[in-house]
């Protein structure tokens, strides 16, 4: 699969861009090598398929203009240079194992051993401080999220939908399909490192 | 802290730098307001103060008298509060977001290297309730006499390009309309009722990057100008973003309020 690199920047106002991506690994790849590069932003926030740049205010010599060159230097990929791996204990009992295993056509022991033998990457933050949105799940095993969503999901659940896995920091309402759950703490506002799957960071799941 | 009033928050100039993490930047959304306060009762920038809105709040002086200052929907105003005096802030006349700074701040402890409460994701001090003991930090300057600060006029608000304009048919009814402030406006977003935009693109956008100031333009076609506490990620396109120095104009517009938006001068 050939990898383009940056497919297009905007602008975002007068002190912002916003840096288009194939896919959400190299969002965060692309995140990595602009943090890496002593970039002077406010904010470097890697999505779906793209990278902000923001609160470039020419300070240092950095100005819009020289954002623009950095993201243009990017090389591309997908792998982040340097990158953390996490691994996860879970309990699998969550309410939607058999749901999976129906959707997948396998047993619930299957969903199990599959999801534990993936390797995912953090791409990106967002919808709770410290909700990763981690990438990796194969698009075979892609499943819609839930037609009708939860209105509190545990703090710890670990859940899919679409192309995504992701740990609930929080309790909070969720559509997402549950798996199971983990007694580890994923966002920690006093610690050095506050989320514990911050972007980039490689993660593996292992069953309790 | 007698009386909480509709909704008192503890801000400073927020805590950039963590939206990767989903953390929202917070501040005092009428940040000119907040710093004229600090330099009135001899703070440093980005000292944190009170941002109240409308009237309502009570404050009881249980420590040694200090200098005070109201800015904003509210003053300018600066006052010797004494030992063991009341302080109130009414409804202001005008605007919606009135800055208390007392000399010294309020030093609670700091969340991720800011004193903001964020009221999306609640990250950083509780909103301030009826009855809650408020500590401050030991005065380090004098205050200043004289601060003249240029007259402040709501112009219509500069709107700067934003990357997604193309997902819109026409960004001239944005112009060319008159919005009123929906009640449902707050620190997230000023909502904003008017002709509806129509939508050039049916598809939906993935999750991106938001910056403070972002014109997004949900399905509804209503736009929402992302103010200090907006979620870091969005996934309704962008059509402009409104100019920094005109976002305390969203902070002080009252629901029912007329807005403008304006194209700003290039360069």
């Amino acid at each position: 699969m050939s990898e383009p690199g940056v497919v297009g920047v905007r602008r975002v106002g007068d002190r912002a861009l916003l840096a288009e991506v194939g896919s959400a690994e190299e969002a965060a790849a692309l995140a990595a090598f602009l943090r890496a590069s002593g970039l002077v932003a406010d904010d470097v926030v890697p999505a779906a398929r793209s990278v902000l740049v923001d609160g470039v205010d020419g300070s240092d010599g950095v100005d819009m203009a020289a954002a623009e060159r950095l993201v243009a230097s990017w090389p591309g990929g997908r792998s982040v240079a340097a990158a953390r791996t996490v691994v996860i204990p879970v309990t699998y009992d969550g309410p939607d194992l058999e749901l999976v295993a129906s959707r997948w056509g396998v047993s619930v022991s299957e969903v199990v051993a599959r999801h534990t033998s993936l390797t995912f990457t953090s791409a990106f933050c967002g919808f709770a401080p410290g909700f990763a949105y981690l990438a990796g799940l194969p698009r075979e095993w892609q499943v819609p999220r839930l037609a009708d969503p939860r209105p509190r999901v545990p703090a710890g659940s670990l859940a899919i939908a679409g192309e995504w896995c992701g740990v609930y920091p929080t309790a909070s309402p969720g559509g997402w399909l549950l798996l199971g759950c983990t007694a580890v703490s994923l966002w920690d506002p006093a610690a050095a490192e506050p989320a514990l799957l911050a972007p980039g960071t490689r993660v593996r799941f292992a069953g309790l | 802290m007698l009386a909480a009033g509709a909704l008192t928050t503890i801000q400073d100039r927020g805590r950039p730098g963590w939206a990767h993490l989903g953390v929202p930047r917070a501040g005092a959304l009428d940040a000119p307001a907040a710093d004229l306060a600090n330099r009135l009762v001899g703070n440093p920038p980005g000292t944190a103060v009170l941002e109240t809105v409308l009237g309502g709040l009570t404050l009881h002086n249980r420590g040694p008298g200090r200098w005070a200052a109201l800015t904003g929907a509210s003053g300018p105003l600066t006052l010797w509060w004494a030992a063991g005096e009341e302080l109130s802030v009414r409804m202001p006349a005008y605007g919606l977001r009135s800055y208390l700074a007392v000399a010294g701040g309020f030093d609670v402890a700091p969340v991720l290297g800011s004193r903001s409460t964020d009221t999306l994701a609640w990250v950083g001090p509780p909103r301030v309730v009826d009855g809650a003991v408020l500590p401050l930090g030991e005065p380090t300057g004098a205050p200043r006499a004289v601060d003249v600060p240029p007259a402040r006029r709501p112009g219509g608000l500069r709107v700067l390009p934003g990357p997604r304009a193309d997902w819109i048919r026409s960004l001239e009814p944005l112009f060319a309309s008159e919005w009123t402030v929906r009640t449902e406006s707050d620190r997230i977003g000023l909502r904003l009722d008017g002709p509806a935009l129509e939508r050039a693109r049916a598809d939906e956008l993935a999750s991106e990057g938001m910056v403070l100031g972002a014109i997004q333009v949900p399905p509804s076609g209503r736009p929402i100008v992302f103010l200090a506490d907006h979620p870091p990620t969005g996934g309704y396109p962008v059509v402009g973003v409104v100019h920094h120095d005109d976002l305390w104009q969203c902070a002080q517009a009252r629901p029912g309020d007329p807005i403008r938006f304006r194209r700003a001068a290039r360069g």
